[in-house]
């Protein structure tokens, strides 16, 4: 064997140069994603800041050119159009994942439902939008919140599908052996066990998922569309919430004083998702001790 | 010498796809008696104990051929209940498993799955199964807090409680003390000695040291087949085959 002691080594510098140059590049990319962060929440924070006043969060919206009013209606609405998706969405989400999970391995019907969610959370919103204006708001005849309810619940389930599998695919093996080791069935260890170990990895998953709706403007377009008074008929009348209220006041009103409102609700919007995602963060973390 | 045998392994292969692993075990465990089983890494001992309660069935492709009997019961045939089987043939992991509840509830849980008692009753086992592992006097203030959050030789015993509870014949242990530090070993091998006048065990381990301390006969096994099985003292201090000695003595494995 001969040494290597006497080959020319490589120069130190350029070594020294590259690890550089990536570190650089490492900081410039958190730059990017904190400063991005940071200056959009400045904005929103700036122009929402001075609409918001008790008086906005508490009384409904007003026709076109009246002055005054405020975004209450569309909170209510919002509030209503995805606490409906969730209920909607969430039973037969946990369902699928479970089974995925826990009967999916290597099963020709698992790996078609997991193809087709994947496509499904790639699906443009709008394109969900307008497949439950066909489904639902045509038939019917007329813009409901419910209809976005439908919409927000098909864009919620494969979201959170994927992650109950995750989820409950991260409890060990071992787990499931020693439930099964004592006799408990396969449906008394899934559901009683390995469930309630990864609980909080599914709360994530619901948590992650409503983050995601609570924002979509597209789908509500086509459904629950927007009123400028309080949500009455659920069912059967175009119903106000917060995404539509910000791209009507903001781009097609010429008042200013609805474009502070615009901004307010934007404000109130990036918060809850802020607290939306914090909530998963803690949650998600407590799990892990 | 005329022993009880509670198990007997017959003509035992086992297949992992179209891997065999398992090649025509033949293995008689007396009762209340401690079967160590010994081995290289991969030699099949915990493949083998994982049939005596079919826990191997959770996976596809997994297969056992031969006979197990159960006091002369051949549990691999398909009409024996497995939840039966299992409440009679518990089961204790190399990693502890508590569940995610209260110390209390870990405990209770296959007592109510198996048994319909009342409340108090269930509190009476519950002591009972923690005193049996050694562990009541460590819990016994704070059995409704997690069983997660005890250390892992505590939870390992905690293991034991709910694997006794429910008051089965034969308990296999498959390694249970190798993510255990030194001292709590000592404590679970101590347990595991005082558990044998109740219950048949089973015990696969790495630990030549362990197995000599607690068992009574001790089976090797090597590339999937049963090379020698002998009272513990014959194995250790006179083995007959080459293979064993070499490996008791240390010269691979």
């Amino acid at each position: 064997m001969t040494s290597i002691a006497n080959t020319q080594r490589r120069p130190l510098f350029f070594r020294r140069l590259g690890d550089r140059i990536l570190a650089a590049f490492s900081y410039l990319s958190i730059l990017i994603a904190v400063g991005g962060m940071g200056w959009i929440l400045y904005t929103v924070l700036l122009n929402g800041a001075q609409a918001l006043t008790p008086d906005i969060l508490s009384s409904a919206s007003k026709p076109y050119g009246e002055p005054g009013g405020g975004i209450a209606n569309a909170l209510l609405g919002t509030l209503l159009i995805t606490a409906g998706a969730t209920l909607l969405a969430v039973p037969p989400a946990l369902a699928a994942g479970i089974y995925l999970a826990e009967y999916g391995k290597g099963n020709r019907a698992a790996d078609l439902l997991r193809f087709c969610a994947n496509v499904l959370m790639g699906l443009p919103s709008i394109i969900v939008g307008l497949f439950v204006y066909v489904l639902i708001v045509v038939p019917t005849g007329n813009f409901s919140g419910f209809a976005g309810t439908v919409a927000l619940a098909i864009i919620m389930f494969p979201v959170i599908m994927r992650t109950t599998e995750d989820m409950m695919a991260m409890v060990p093996d071992t787990l499931r052996e020693s439930a099964l080791a004592l006799g408990m069935t396969r449906m008394r260890t899934t559901l009683c066990i390995i469930a309630r170990a990864a609980k909080n990895g599914l709360a994530t998953g619901v948590l992650l998922s409503l983050a995601r709706v609570s924002g979509e403007t597209a789908p509500l377009l086509f459904t629950a569309l927007f009123a400028d008074t309080w949500p009455s008929g659920f069912f059967t009348e175009p119903t106000a919430n917060i995404p539509v209220l910000i791209t009507e006041y903001t781009t097609n009103s010429p008042f200013e004083s609805m474009h502070a409102l615009g901004w307010g609700a934007a404000l109130v919007i990036s918060v809850t998702i802020l607290c939306i995602n914090i909530a998963t963060r803690c949650i998600f973390h407590e799990q892990k001790h | 010498m005329n022993k009880n045998i509670k198990i007997a392994a017959r003509h035992l292969n086992f297949y992992y796809g179209e891997h065999q692993a398992l090649f025509d075990n033949n293995l008689d465990i007396p009762e209340h008696e401690i079967t160590a089983v010994i081995g290289p890494s991969g030699c099949g001992k915990s493949t083998h104990l994982r049939i005596y309660n079919r826990i191997f069935e959770l996976y596809r492709n997994h297969r056992a051929e031969g006979e197990v009997l159960l006091d002369g019961q051949n549990i691999l045939s398909p009409e024996v209940d497995l939840l039966q089987l299992r409440r009679r043939v518990g089961m204790i992991f190399q990693k502890p498993t508590p569940f995610p509840m209260s110390i209390f509830d870990n405990v209770a849980y296959p007592l109510r799955l198996h048994y319909k008692l009342s409340h108090s009753e269930i509190e009476d086992k519950v002591e009972e199964a923690l005193r049996g592992a050694c562990i009541w006097d460590e819990v016994k203030d704070k059995l409704r807090q997690s069983g997660m959050a005890l250390s892992g030789g505590q939870q390992q015993r905690l293991c034991i409680a709910r694997a006794i509870a429910a008051e089965p014949e034969v308990l296999l242990m498959d390694e249970p003390t190798s993510a255990i530090d030194p001292v709590a070993t000592l404590k679970i091998e101590e347990l595991v000695l005082e558990l044998k006048k109740r219950f048949t065990i089973v015990i696969v381990t790495h630990n030549m040291q362990q197995a000599s301390r607690i068992s009574d006969q001790t089976a090797f096994f090597y590339k999937g087949r049963i090379i020698e099985v002998g009272a513990t003292d014959q194995i250790f201090t006179n083995p007959r085959n080459k293979k064993t000695e070499e490996y008791i003595t240390g010269r691979f494995g």
